[in-house]
């Protein structure tokens, strides 16, 4: 049974549509991405399941749950999170904090217990910071918990902002480009935890990612968008040469002209590798 | 996770409430105004009077609405010290209107009457647009890449400094204003009571926030100071003096202020140092209302807030024998405010700032 | 001649195009005659303000010098400072520059003098008056039109002789003369707990009843030379800061048990004006540290706090008061528990409809909030339960005691205040460590990504507005004891900015920083009640020149403090990578 179920899902800016009609389904366990050229609507897919905006159609059950009209903090409740395209982290707070701050639905303690500083918040804070350790050490953070979330280096941060979404115990994690500006060692490193993360963990996983590499690498489903609309889904090798995502990539004709089907990859990564550095115009 | 019990309850009750709080605005003004209305306690010439009054009003809160929207437009700051500098040009405008009494030039006539008065607004707008540039330079200026709290709290110094300035300069008494007879005779139409001074002071208004407009819309400064109100960094790129764009942009506001604080000074005869406090409070309420950053809109909000507060109390709040209504004039005018923000944020026309997050 | 290159302050006048070698005199000559005029306006400012008039009527050393004249000398002996700092020359240029500068001052006075004697323009210019002639020209009148311009050049000759000066000991000349200023200021409150002690001698040898007395000037000076040239040669600070934590805290444990005796006797001493106003700085306390959770944790701007003060100080009033809108005549401690309890009711009913106001219009929403309850309270409308604009009186003392004991008047309403306020300090710490507090906090940071990580934004932010509603309703139950009656009038605005400005100029979210600005942003300008014209003047400049030069605060919290730095921009972020340990 899916995990997630999306359907006929769309989101309107004024007159653009930047998801149309959209189905999705997401298995429980599994490891899935979302790709497509900028503008594609995959952030706005994202944020529509993260309750970040409200859909205009359609319907998104989470766990047999219409989650649609719920609010943010009521969808991390139910265990969705998720991590920025452009990091978001809470910058003058240290990691440690980050990941505390992270485990908020899940510690009990009422303002007036910590005022009294009964025994009930104590013990929960101390599960909390041991918690928060462990998560630390999980992410390779360990030494790190004092610093600055803004003064950690770049991997480390998205690293950091996935611990703070992992804080949550979510049973569907959304990365929005996990590799995003990093070099291909780290983006390999990443590649491998996440897969780490699935299996450790048993979190199902979806990811919106640019880079190739990462995405053959280790989605069980693709799907992919253009336009608000998904062009294609299937396995990695499926995608890899469905023409209408050749087309999409490159452009009408292109395909014809590329003809060859192995040489459509690369191409692909030529062209989102400058492009992904800048937001997508839904993103923002 | 299923919502639980008490949050559910909490939200019910919030959403409750605020409708509640819709429908009680709602009831207050229909009823009021019905009950008021239908005890014929007050004649049509009385309505038309309060309409007068609040146009007058509002045309001054306008006026002195601009500089505030223009300013935050284009520093996303709220110039505190705005209604200061409105008392700078009514102080300005007393030394001015007082000479010209006491040469026996003031009440010679319609003609000379007029001429002080102009001759007052200048100086009031050549006394307050340096005040207002000396403010920007040497408490705003240093402060502009600072956390938005900072100015705030400067432009809050900046208000005391200049009131107490005045203080000290002037002492603290209450000066009034000579009586121009001129301004107090009425037009002729039987029926309507309007004195000349409502009507100089919305023409004045009127004129010099079309000459405004026209400035900020027609000409390359005021292209510039759009440029720079949309994006400071892409307008420098674009090779605009984004300095200059806001120095301008002060200037203007306090030329409007200065002159907004003359007229505001002849309709209520007197000035001291802390004349600028409250209107000031009340024309950054109307470049809200208006929908801030907004020039049209801070004109539409002034001119609404001196309608609301003019007749409000008298329709919404004499049906039902409220003691001494026009004591809640500011709190209608408030209560306005805060329904505005609370359900139409970005003002009657729509705040013209690009937001700057999601 | 040279300029050193950095030395050109911002406002400088040589204008950087023509800033090579060959124009530099002219550009130089140029910066004189600026600075001069500048003191110039800076000094007439002052005068027709009325500073120098109604100054001079405090004593700053007996008999010698007065606080309006030590304020004049003080703006042309800056204004030759200025106008020969940083400049490496001849000994007679330096000395020639500053007279011109300080002399240029001068000059405008003696004009000023020169005029009043030719037009009277007291109908406009109240303080153009002859008494400020005769303190400009000791007296003479118009023939002593020259003294200010003799004056102002003999100060700035001797402020550009001072740059001939080693660096170390025009420090401590500063120190001393800082020194002198400060104490000559505080006189009248250091003198007074001392004559009730053993060194009541000492105490009339070195102070008069204003002011410094001539021996004790000479004292002050010699003594924080002195003072300043050991800790320059010894380095006291870095000697303690070297020394094992265990010896360290061997010294600051009994200088903090010495700090906490001397604020419980401190109104024991200082009579019962002084303990009235440390009573209101502790009222401030407690507010600013109610507001410290909704403005420097959560970061929510409420420029309405006062309401919640007016609910607390009201419910008390009703509940205790004895005339006639008293409606219980309870006693006052159980009184305060239903005017927190109220307030916290109001905090949660204004808070909602603002939840979803951000940034600026938060400020003047509620703003708004807080004229409406200020009109209300004094309107007709509410005359027959609240009294209008009379007020409730008569509420009585929470401790009725007889009149000469040491809890009778506003010191006992500065213990309770001490106590709430420390009470409100513990809370607020402990919540800051919180569950809640870190929502607040991720809340203030990003509101958007905290709501998406599970925090409810609605209650988070109801909390915020329901406590620190309660710690202002705290507040105004004991202002309504301490002054015994609440009147609409009480109700200001201003109270709301002062507890905002009290917290961002004592550093936002930091709990010490709030005391500290309740001190510096209350407790110095009511000392000054006498010169109450000018502390609104003085606390703007403070504000102003606060935001330049310390915009972090006084004391702020590591979290603000670290916000800062790196907005600052210009340090290299490796340089603040360093662990910080919290």
């Amino acid at each position: 049974m899916p995990l997630l179920t999306a359907t006929a899902v769309t989101k309107k800016f004024g007159g653009l549509t930047a998801v149309n009609n959209l189905d999705f389904e997401i298995e429980q366990g599994s490891i899935a991405s979302l790709i497509g050229p900028n503008g594609a609507g995959k952030t706005t897919f994202f944020n529509c399941i993260a309750g970040f905006y409200q859909i205009e159609a359609g319907q998104i059950v989470f766990d047999g749950q219409p989650i649609q009209r719920l609010r943010r903090d009521q969808i991390a409740h139910l265990g969705i999170s998720r991590t920025y395209q452009n990091i978001r982290l809470f910058a003058n707070m240290t990691a440690m904090e980050n990941i505390l701050v992270g485990q908020h639905y899940h510690l009990r303690s009422s303002w007036i217990g910590a005022v009294l500083g009964t025994k009930g918040v104590r013990e929960d804070e101390g599960r909390a910071h041991r918690e928060a350790r462990r998560l630390l050490r999980f992410v390779g953070l360990q030494n790190k918990g004092d610093l600055l979330a803004s003064n950690l280096p770049y991997g480390d941060q998205r690293r950091l902002e996935v611990a703070r979404a992992l804080a949550n115990k979510p049973r569907l994690l959304l990365l929005d480009e996990p590799t995003a500006g990093m070099n291909p060692a780290e983006s390999q490193q990443m590649t491998e935890f996440i897969r780490h993360l699935r299996d450790e963990l048993g979190t199902t996983i979806l990811l919106i990612e640019h880079e190739m590499r990462v995405v053959m690498g280790i989605s069980e489903k693709i799907t992919v968008l253009h336009y608000g609309q998904k062009i294609a889904e299937g396995t990695p090798i499926q995608i890899q040469t469905d023409p209408l995502v050749i087309e999409a990539y490159l452009g009408r004709g292109s395909a014809g002209t590329a003809g060859h089907e192995a040489t459509a990859i690369p191409a692909v990564e030529a062209t989102q590798g400058g492009a992904s550095a800048g937001p997508t115009p839904a993103s923002a | 996770m299923k919502a639980s019990l008490i949050e559910r309850l909490t939200e019910g009750a919030i959403v409750a409430f605020l409708w509640l709080l819709r429908v009680a605005v709602v009831l207050v003004v229909v009823v009021g105004s019905a009950l008021t209305i239908m005890s014929g306690r007050y004649s049509l010439e009385v309505y038309v009077g309060l309409v007068v009054s609040g146009l007058t009003l509002g045309s001054i809160y306008a006026l002195i609405a601009l500089g505030y929207t223009m300013v935050y437009g284009i520093l996303r700051m709220i110039n505190f010290a705005h209604g200061e500098i409105f008392m700078a040009g009514a102080f300005a405008g007393y030394f001015v209107v007082t000479a010209s009494d006491k040469l026996g030039f003031l009440n010679q006539g319609a003609v000379s009457a007029m001429i002080t008065i102009v001759v007052a607004i200048l100086v009031a707008v050549a006394v307050a647009t340096p005040v207002a540039l000396l403010v920007e330079k040497i408490a705003y200026r240093p402060l502009r890449n600072a956390p938005r709290l900072v100015p705030l709290i400067s432009a809050i110094g900046a208000s005391f400094v200049l009131q107490y300035t005045f203080r000290g300069l002037f002492g603290p008494g209450i000066y009034s204003y000579p009586t121009v007879d001129f301004l107090d005779r009425t037009l002729p139409i039987s029926g309507i009571i309007v004195r000349y001074v409502d009507v100089i002071v919305v023409i004045s208004a009127f004129v010099m926030m079309t000459g405004l407009y026209l400035f900020v819309m027609r000409t390359k400064l005021g292209t510039a100071i759009r440029a720079v109100s949309e994006d400071k960094d892409t307008a420098a790129l674009m090779g605009i003096d984004v300095n200059r764009a806001i120095v301008t942009t002060f200037g203007l506001g306090a030329a409007m202020a200065g002159a907004a604080g003359v007229l505001y000074a002849l309709l209520f005869r007197q000035v001291f140092f802390m004349t600028g406090f409250v209107p000031g409070i009340k024309a950054f309420t109307a470049a809200v209302l208006g929908g801030i950053g907004n020039i049209p809109g801070a004109m539409l909000g002034g001119l609404f807030l001196g309608q609301v507060e003019s007749i409000g109390p008298t329709l919404f709040l004499d049906g039902f024998n409220v003691p001494s209504p026009n004591q809640l004039k500011d709190v209608i005018a408030f209560t306005m405010l805060v329904l505005v923000l609370v359900f139409r944020p970005s003002g009657i026309l729509g705040e013209r700032i690009a937001r700057s997050r999601a | 001649m040279t300029v050193t290159s950095a030395g050109m302050p911002a406002t400088g006048a040589a204008p950087s195009a023509n800033g090579a070698a060959p124009a530099m005199p002219v550009s130089f000559q140029r910066r004189v005659i600026r600075t001069g005029l500048l003191g110039a306006v800076i000094a007439l400012y002052l005068c027709m303000v009325g500073i120098v008039p109604i100054f001079n009527a405090r004593p700053l050393v007996q008999g010698v010098i007065s606080l309006g004249q030590a304020a004049l000398i003080l703006s042309l002996f800056a204004t030759g400072f200025v106008a020969t700092r940083r400049v490496a020359e001849s000994s007679g240029r330096l000395i020639a520059d500053g007279a011109i500068a300080g002399g240029l001052s001068g000059v405008a006075l003696s004009a000023l003098v020169l005029l009043g004697s030719v037009v009277d323009v007291r109908a406009f210019l109240p303080n153009a008056s002859p008494v400020l002639y005769g303190i400009l020209t000791f007296n003479l009148g118009t023939i002593g039109f020259w003294i200010p311009m003799a004056a102002g050049a003999v100060l700035g000759g001797l402020a550009g002789a001072i740059g001939l000066a080693s660096p170390r000991m025009r420090r401590s000349l500063f120190v001393g003369l800082i020194s002198l200023f400060a104490l000559g200021l505080f006189a009248g409150l250091i003198r007074t707990p001392m004559l009730q002690l053993p060194v009541a001698e000492l105490a009339r040898l070195l102070f008069a009843s204003d002011g410094l007395t001539l021996i004790g000037a000479v004292v002050v000076l010699v003594a924080s030379v002195g003072l300043h040239h050991v800790q320059r040669t010894r380095r006291l600070d870095l000697q303690f800061a070297a020394l094992p934590p265990s010896r360290r805290r061997r010294i600051q444990v009994p200088l903090i048990a010495l700090a906490a005796v001397m604020i419980l006797v401190l109104p024991q001493g200082l009579g019962s004006f002084f303990a009235q106003v440390i009573a209101i700085v502790a009222l401030y306390v407690m507010m600013g540290l109610g507001l410290n959770i909704t403005l420097g944790l959560a970061g929510l701007l409420d420029l309405g706090f006062v309401a919640f003060f007016a609910v607390g100080a009201y419910t008390v009033g009703l509940l205790t008061s004895t005339a006639e809108f008293g409606i219980a005549q309870w006693p006052f401690w159980a009184a305060v528990p239903v005017a927190v309890i109220v307030a916290m009711v109001f905090g949660a009913f204004l808070g909602l409809p603002i939840l979803s106001i951000r940034g600026d219009y938060l400020a003047i929403a509620t703003m708004g909030f807080g004229e409406i309850i200020r009109i209300l309270a004094g309107s007709d409308l509410l005359k027959p339960i609240l009294g209008g604009p009379r007020g409730i009186i008569n509420i009585p003392k929470p401790i009725e005691v007889p009149p000469d004991s040491f809890l009778a008047g506003p010191n006992q309403i500065y213990y309770i205040a001490l106590i709430g306020a420390a009470l409100i300090a513990f809370v607020a710490w402990r919540l800051r460590g919180s569950r809640l507090g870190r929502a607040w906090i991720a809340i203030r940071e990003d509101e958007d990504v905290a709501e998406a990580i599970g925090i409810n934004l609605i209650q988070t932010k109801i909390l915020a507005y329901m406590l620190g509603a309660a710690f202002a309703g705290l507040g105004g139950a004991v202002f309504a004891a301490l002054v015994g009656s609440i009147f609409a009038s009480s109700i200001q605005l201003m109270v709301s900015i002062n507890v905002a400005s009290l917290i961002i100029v004592g550093g936002m979210g930091s709990i010490p920083g709030v005391i500290v600005g309740a001190i510096f942003l209350i407790g110095l300008p009511e000392l000054f009640r006498e010169f109450s014209e000018y502390r609104f003047l003085f606390y703007g400049i403070a504000l102003i020149a606060m935001m330049q030069l310390r915009p972090e605060g006084l004391l702020p919290s590591k979290i603000v403090r670290r916000e800062f730095q790196h907005g600052g921009g210009d340090e290299p972020p490796e340089s603040s990578a360093s662990p910080l340990a919290l």
